[in-house]
Formats: structure tokens, C-alpha cells, sequence
């Protein structure tokens, strides 16, 4: 549970100190007939979409959060009356997530030189990026699976132990966010391959799928951790 | 892409040309609003139906054959669970929410129309999915609505087949759709106001249903990583909840899960939801009693802060649901404790709004009214909250009838009476016409008299120890005949109640051809949404420019004016409300 209390006391103390920025101590009463200058700091702000997206991934963070809780919380059950009900078998983690862990690092990497090749206006390289971006992501999706027909050939089956479970279900919800991302990063590529310049939408479109994947691989980082230290 | 760009984007609002578009797949926040709330009342009237099974059981015992014990815990379930997630939430959040936030703030439209869109759709996707249980082998879940396992996917729970798959099913649907429409009401709120509404500027309805999404948004999750975990308890074998059980005589082949774990989960859901539903009805509230007292809400400053501390520590107190399901007691004495501590920003909405009040020019119009019936209201529930709140003193209150009536009048009277409220109050705004005010004040003395007459007798039943959840309680040492006796007069009040509800639904039907032409503003309120052009409003909201505003939502008997309020968009030097081109 303290885990929990701890991702949301951050996020709720990132809101509360947001509100506290946007002067949440303006006597509105006293400041009448004016529209001050305030919302011209507002018209150079982020896109609706950036916020969008952030918003979204405060989401997905309580959600795994969560899920991150639940592992811990049913691994480690408390003692009952001297009972030690614990039941827990580590997974033998398959080497092949070193690889997908390596295939998500250089996704992340060639889409971050997509979107900064973008502002620079080198469309080629751009798209080369954001294909190579997408294309590892596919690779780590790939590698998931043999992940999983490995250890299903060893026989960890989720019904076996809560620790097999929780592999699947974390490595599968994992990879649903990133298939997610694929659909969107699909569009964005589809829009990249017509015409040689590229819009303005799409050039944002493009700078979102990047912090979605920067994202999920933080995600992974942190979910792989905990599945070869536990 | 600029705050302008989302903001005043009437270029490119192609009009709706046909019926299906403007009717049926629109994008338009006002029609999407009032698909949710329409969809939410029918689904509604299914909950209070379920109700009133259950009080004729209760009321009557042994004389309709038709209710046997597992109907009946499906009646408690559906009732629970459609009541809070389905018609509550959807109704504040994807209804008034939709309707109100961009009006409110002064933009066109919601900053992701089409995802608005997808999000009323899979929210009705949800309730069919959850009313297609109804219609399953073993029919609906009976498990309550907590849902808590092992019980609830065991054998021998009414609809253990099907009905507890449907449920997490739709339960997951619900808050896909949610999160869609949710992240449009944050980001609408914090990116496409028009110039010169600061966020302090805003309207408190604004806040409490901004506020409100933050939580569901956060707080969804958990139960939506719940039911992953049951979905696969049930039907891969998995024991993440499931302890070693045997169930009819067999073992199930789960060992080792903790079914407080679940509980965990649920409940850091299930304490945020409660003011999922109460922060948009304190600000709402707060706007129907300033309009009708003609006075400025008291301590604009700290309802916000009262809004947003009540938002942040309702994430800590979800434990005092468990008091009773084991746990260390210095867990009993920090959730206590967090529990009084929220009691503070919460009485200090009400003092607001009785300060609001006192000496204001108070115009008892049916807004109002429920605007006062739920202070009353909610400051009874809220005051049981602490005993409640307390482990010693819950702890024999536990799983009586205590606790339903504290929850009834905190959570389910309290937030439907600011509905019926705020329906009335926006009514005109949505139809152009007036309610019949003789049918809504009948409508409200009902209502009100009715629910105290249902819930307040059931303290002193909880009181004496009556059990919740029971279908029949048959010759119980102590519990005096009296009981019976109470519960027939419950009974009675509850289907009085029910059937006043069908005075509501005539009176909204009736209006719409019949009612009086309301014109644009006819409560004579400062906030934007009655400065629209058109009544209501045309799709877009402003015609070509939007509104400029020049002051907070709360100006009413300034002196120097004309009028005894100052609209938000009136400029200082009484020229023409200004637009921005």
C-alpha cells in the first residue's frame, strides 16, 4: 500500500504545486474590469494534445502504480497467527528480455532523432527514424511472445504461482499500451510517407509518439527490475 | 498550436448537416451531454425499480413469491453498483461535465470532439453489456456491489456463471470510456478558456467537476486493475484473490491469493468515488445557492482550496471501509484519523454555504430549494460520517442498517438532489423553455419529506443491530416486532418516492412543447453560460467571436449598476458585453 499512497501523494503534489503556480491565491473579486496579460502567457502554451498525452500518462502510472502494489502486496502476505502463507516462486526470467530490453532502448532512441530531425526540417532522416522507431517496438512485441513461448515450454503457467501470473499480465498489459502506440505511431507514418514536407500536425503527432515510447520504456525499465530482483 | 487555435477554432467547426450527425454521432459537447444524461436516468430508473423490489421484500416479507433470496442480493448488487458508477458518475462527470465545461469556460467545444464522442458510446456500450447480465443463465451478480471475492466468483453466488464476468466486463468498458472523456474535461479546462477566465475566475461547478474527473481519473484504475485480476481469477485459474477454498464439496485448485488485497484495491477506488459524485455536486451547489440568494458565494478562495484538499485526501482514507476485515490497529487509528481530518475542508463548505445564505435575498425557486435540501441533507449524512469514522464506534455499527442510511443520505440523496436541482436550474438553457415550477415544487417536497422518511428510521434500525443484506430476518431475539413494523413504513415511503420521481419525468416531457419561453438568461445569472447568443445554445456556442471575461462568476448586488449582477463578460465601463475576435 505505501507504495500506492506514495505515487499519488506525488502526483497529487505535483497538481497541488501546478495549482499553487497558477496563483491560486488571486483575490478574484478585487481584480474586476480587467482581462490582464495572463492569457498571452497562455496562447504560447503547449498544444492540447501535449497536455493531452501527459494527462493520459498520469493515468497509465496510477495504473501500473497499482498493478506494481498488487505484485508486491501478494508477494510479501502478512504473517497470520505464525502462518507463513507465502507461496511465492520466482520466474526464471528468460534471457531474451535483455534483448527486447535493447530492441525498446533503440526504439526510443530512433524516434527521439525523428522528432528532433523533424525540427530541423531533415524530413529523410526523420522518416527513417520513425520507421526504425516503429519497427523496434514491433521487434520487442515479437521478442515478448518468444518470452512467453519459452517459459510456457519450461512450464511456468499462470495457474502454477503468482509470481507467473504477474509475469504475464504485467509483460502483457505492457505490450497492449505499446500495441496502442503502434496504431497512432501508424497514422503518424502513413502521414510522413505522402509528399516530402511534413505538417505541422503531424510534425506534434510525431513528438507525442516519442514521449508515449520514452514512456512505456521507463515503464519497462522499471516492471523488468522488479521482475529479475524479485 | 496555440491556446486561440483550440480555443476559437469556429473556422473550422464544419455545422452538422444531417440528422445522424447533429442527433446521433455528434461531436457537439451540448447534444453529447444530454445523450449521457438520458442514457444515465433510463439506467437509473432501472436501479430505483431494483430498489423497490427490494422494499417490498424487506417491507412485506413471505407476500411476493416472485423475490427469493438470490434475486434479491441481485437487486442489491445492480441497485449498488448501477446507482454510483452508472448513473451518478456518468451523470456529473460525462453529462453535466460535457455540458457545463465548455459553456462555463467559453470555449466552442471540447478540445477532443471526436473522443468525446467515442467516450459516450462506449459508455453506453458498458450499460448494455451490463444490462445484457440481466438477461444470462443465473442472471446478474449477486455478489454486492463491493464485488469482494472469494464469494463473488464461487459457485452458489447468484450469477457466479456469467453475470460477474459481464460485470467487470462492463466495469473495464466504463472506465475506457471514462479515461476518453475525462481527459477531455481536464484538458478543456486547463487549455481552452477564453481570455481574461483565470482559473480563479472560474465557476465553482467548474472546479468540483474539474476536480471530480482529476480523482476518477487516478482512482479508476484501481478498479479497473481489480477486475483484470478477478476476470483472470475466474477463468484462467490464476489465485491472485483466491484463497485455497473448497466450494460445493470440491476444491477450486486456487491457493495462496488474499482476498484482502482485493479489498485494497477496491476501496482505493471505491473512497475516491465518493466524492467522484459529491465534489461536482458542492460546486454545483454553491452556484445554485449564490444565483438564488443573490449574494457572492462566501470564501470563493477556500471552497477552491476546500475542493482540492477534499480531492487529495480522499485518497488516504480508503480504509475505514475495511475496519472490520482485520487489520493492524495502527491502521485503524491513522485511517481515523485521516477520516476526522477530511471532515474539516468539508464543514467548512457547508458553514460557506450557510454564510451564503445568511442575509442573502433568497428566492425559493425550485433550484433552490434542492440546493437547501441537500445542505440539510448532506450535513445529516456527513455527521453519521464521523461515527462512522471512528473504529470503536464502527465496528458495531458494521453491516447494519447505520450504514446504509449514512451512505443513502451522504452519497445518494445528497448528489440526486443536486441533479434534480441542477436539472432545473439548466433546463432552460438546454430546451429554451421553462419547467412548471407548481410540479417541481410538488416534485421536491416529495422527494425530500419521502427519502427522510425512508432513511432516517433506518438509523435507530441499525441502532438496534439489524443486519444489512439480509433477504428476511424472520424471528430474531433482538429485534423487537417493531422492526416489521418500520420496514412497512419504509417501504411505503420508498415507493411514494419512486413514484414521485414520474412527476419529474412528466414535468421535463411536458416542458418541452408546453413550457414557458425562458429566453437567455431567466435566473438572471452572471456566469457564461447564459450570455449565449442563441438559447440554447447552436453549435459552437458563440457565433462568430468568443466572449471576453472581465471579473469572477460571483458579482451579484454590486453597486453601480443598473442590474443587481454583473455578467462575467460585461465590461468595466458598461459598454456592450465585448467578444473576441
Amino acid at each position: 500500500m505505501n507504495l500506492m499512497v506514495a505515487a499519488v501523494a506525488l502526483v497529487a503534489g505535483i497538481f497541488v504545486w501546478w495549482l499553487a503556480v497558477r496563483r491560486l491565491t488571486t483575490k478574484s473579486w478585487e481584480a474586476q474590469g480587467t482581462y490582464d496579460g495572463r492569457d498571452t502567457a497562455q496562447m504560447a502554451g503547449p498544444a492540447a494534445a501535449r497536455i493531452g498525452l501527459w494527462v493520459f500518462l498520469a493515468v497509465a502510472t496510477s495504473f501500473f502504480a497499482l498493478f506494481i502494489t498488487a505484485y508486491l502486496m501478494r508477494m510479501n502476505p502478512e504473517v497470520v497467527k505464525g502462518i507463513d502463507l507465502r507461496d511465492w516462486r520466482p520466474v526464471a526470467e528468460p534471457s531474451i528480455l535483455w534483448a527486447n530490453t535493447v530492441m525498446l532502448i533503440l526504439g526510443s532512441a530512433c524516434m527521439q532523432m525523428a522528432s528532433s530531425s523533424l525540427r530541423h526540417k531533415r524530413f529523410d532522416l526523420a522518416r527513417a527514424g520513425m520507421l526504425a522507431g516503429g519497427v523496434f517496438a514491433i521487434a520487442f512485441l515479437a521478442g515478448q511472445w518468444l518470452a512467453w513461448r519459452q517459459l510456457l515450454a519450461a512450464g511456468y503457467y499462470a495457474t502454477g504461482n503468482p509470481a507467473n501470473a504477474f509475469f504475464y499480465v504485467l509483460t502483457g498489459l505492457h505490450g497492449l499500451h505499446l500495441l496502442g502506440g503502434l496504431f497512432v505511431w501508424a497514422r503518424s507514418a502513413g502521414k510522413m510517407a505522402q509528399g516530402r514536407a511534413v505538417s505541422g500536425a503531424t510534425q506534434l503527432s510525431v513528438e507525442l509518439c516519442t514521449v508515449y515510447w520514452h514512456y512505456l520504456l521507463l515503464v519497462w525499465l522499471v516492471l523488468f527490475g522488479l521482475l529479475l530482483i524479485t | 498550436m496555440s491556446y486561440v487555435a483550440i480555443a476559437d477554432q469556429h473556422a473550422h467547426l464544419h455545422d452538422p448537416q444531417t440528422f445522424l450527425t447533429k442527433y446521433v454521432w455528434s461531436q457537439d459537447h451540448k447534444v453529447i451531454a444530454i445523450q449521457y444524461m438520458a442514457t444515465a436516468m433510463a439506467i437509473g430508473l432501472v436501479a430505483i425499480g431494483l430498489s423497490m423490489m427490494m422494499r417490498l421484500q424487506l417491507g412485506f416479507p413471505d407476500t411476493f413469491h416472485f423475490i427469493n433470496p438470490s434475486n434479491y442480493h441481485q437487486f442489491v448488487t445492480m441497485h449498488g453498483m448501477i446507482m454510483v458508477v452508472y448513473l451518478l458518475t456518468a451523470l456529473f462527470l460525462g453529462g453535466f461535465g460535457n455540458y457545463l465545461i465548455p459553456l462555463m469556460c467559453g470555449s466552442r467545444d471540447m478540445v477532443f470532439p471526436y473522443l468525446n464522442m467515442v467516450s459516450y458510446w462506449v459508455y453506453l456500450l458498458a450499460v448494455l453489456v451490463l444490462v445484457a447480465s440481466f438477461f444470462v443463465p443465473g442472471g446478474p451478480t449477486g455478489a454486492g456491489w463491493t464485488l469482494y471475492p472469494p464469494q463473488a466468483i464461487l459457485a452458489g453466488t447468484p450469477g457466479a456463471d456469467w453475470g460477474i464476468t459481464l460485470m467487470l466486463v462492463s466495469l473495464a468498458i466504463f472506465i475506457v470510456g471514462f479515461t476518453m472523456g475525462g481527459l477531455n474535461y481536464v484538458v478543456t479546462v486547463l487549455q481552452a478558456r477564453c481570455r481574461g477566465m483565470t482559473l480563479m475566475r472560474m465557476p465553482l461547478s467548474v472546479w468540483g467537476i474539474f476536480m471530480a474527473t482529476v480523482l476518477a481519473l487516478l482512482a479508476f484504475p484501481a478498479l479497473l486493475v481489480s477486475a483484470i485480476m478477478m476476470i483472470l481469477d475466474n477463468h484462467l485459474g490464476t489465485s491472485f484473490f483466491m484463497p485455497a477454498i473448497m466450494s460445493l464439496g470440491d476444491t477450486t485448485g486456487h491457493k495462496g491469493g488474499s482476498p484482502l488485497l482485493f479489498q485494497h484495491l477496491f476501496w482505493f477506488f471505491g473512497h475516491p468515488e465518493v466524492y467522484i459524485v459529491a465534489l461536482p455536486a458542492f460546486g454545483i451547489v454553491s452556484d445554485l445557492i449564490s444565483v438564488n440568494a443573490r449574494r457572492h458565494i462566501f470564501g470563493y478562495r477556500m471552497m477552491v482550496w476546500a475542493i482540492v484538499a477534499i480531492g487529495v485526501l480522499s485518497f488516504v482514507v480508503w480504509a475505514h471501509h475495511m475496519y472490520v476485515s482485520g487489520m493492524n490497529p495502527y491502521f485503524g487509528f491513522f485511517f481515523a484519523t485521516t477520516t476526522l481530518i477530511i471532515a474539516i475542508p468539508t464543514a467548512l463548505k457547508v458553514y460557506n454555504w450557510v454564510l451564503t445564505l445568511w442575509r442573502g435575498d433568497v428566492h425559493l425557486t425550485v433550484p433552490m430549494l434542492f440546493a437547501i435540501g441537500f445542505v440539510f441533507t448532506f450535513i445529516n449524512g456527513g455527521l453519521t460520517g464521523l461515527f462512522l469514522g471512528n473504529v470503536t464506534v464502527d465496528v458495531p455499527l458494521s453491516d447494519t442498517y447505520f450504514v446504509i442510511a449514512h451512505f443513502h443520505m451522504v452519497m445518494g440523496v445528497s448528489p440526486v438532489l443536486v441533479v434534480c436541482g441542477a436539472i432545473y436550474h439548466w433546463y432552460p438553457k438546454m430546451t429554451g423553455r421553462m419547467t412548471n415550477e407548481t410540479l417541481g415544487k410538488l416534485h421536491f417536497w416529495l422527494t425530500f419529506f419521502g427519502t427522510y422518511a425512508i432513511f432516517l428510521p433506518m438509523h435507530y434500525l441499525g441502532i438496534l443491530g439489524l443486519p444489512r443484506r439480509y433477504f428476511a430476518m424472520g424471528d430474531t431475539y433482538f429485534l423487537p416486532d417493531s422492526v416489521q413494523s418500520m420496514n412497512a413504513a419504509i417501504s411505503i415511503a420508498a415507493l411514494f418516492v419512486a413514484a414521485s420521481q414520474l412527476i419529474f419525468l412528466f414535468n421535463l416531457a411536458w416542458s418541452l412543447k408546453h413550457g414557458k419561453p425562458a429566453g437567455g438568461n431567466p435566473w438572471r445569472a452572471t456566469t457564461l453560460e447564459w450570455q449565449t447568443p442563441e438559447t440554447p445554445p447552436r453549435h459552437g456556442n458563440w457565433g462568430p467571436e468568443l466572449p471576453v471575461v472581465y471579473r469572477w462568476a460571483y458579482e451579484y448586488g454590486a453597486p453601480g449598476y443598473q442590474d443587481d449582477f454583473v455578467p462575467q463578460n460585461q465590461p468595466p465601463d458598461g459598454r456592450a458585453p465585448t467578444t473576441h475576435g
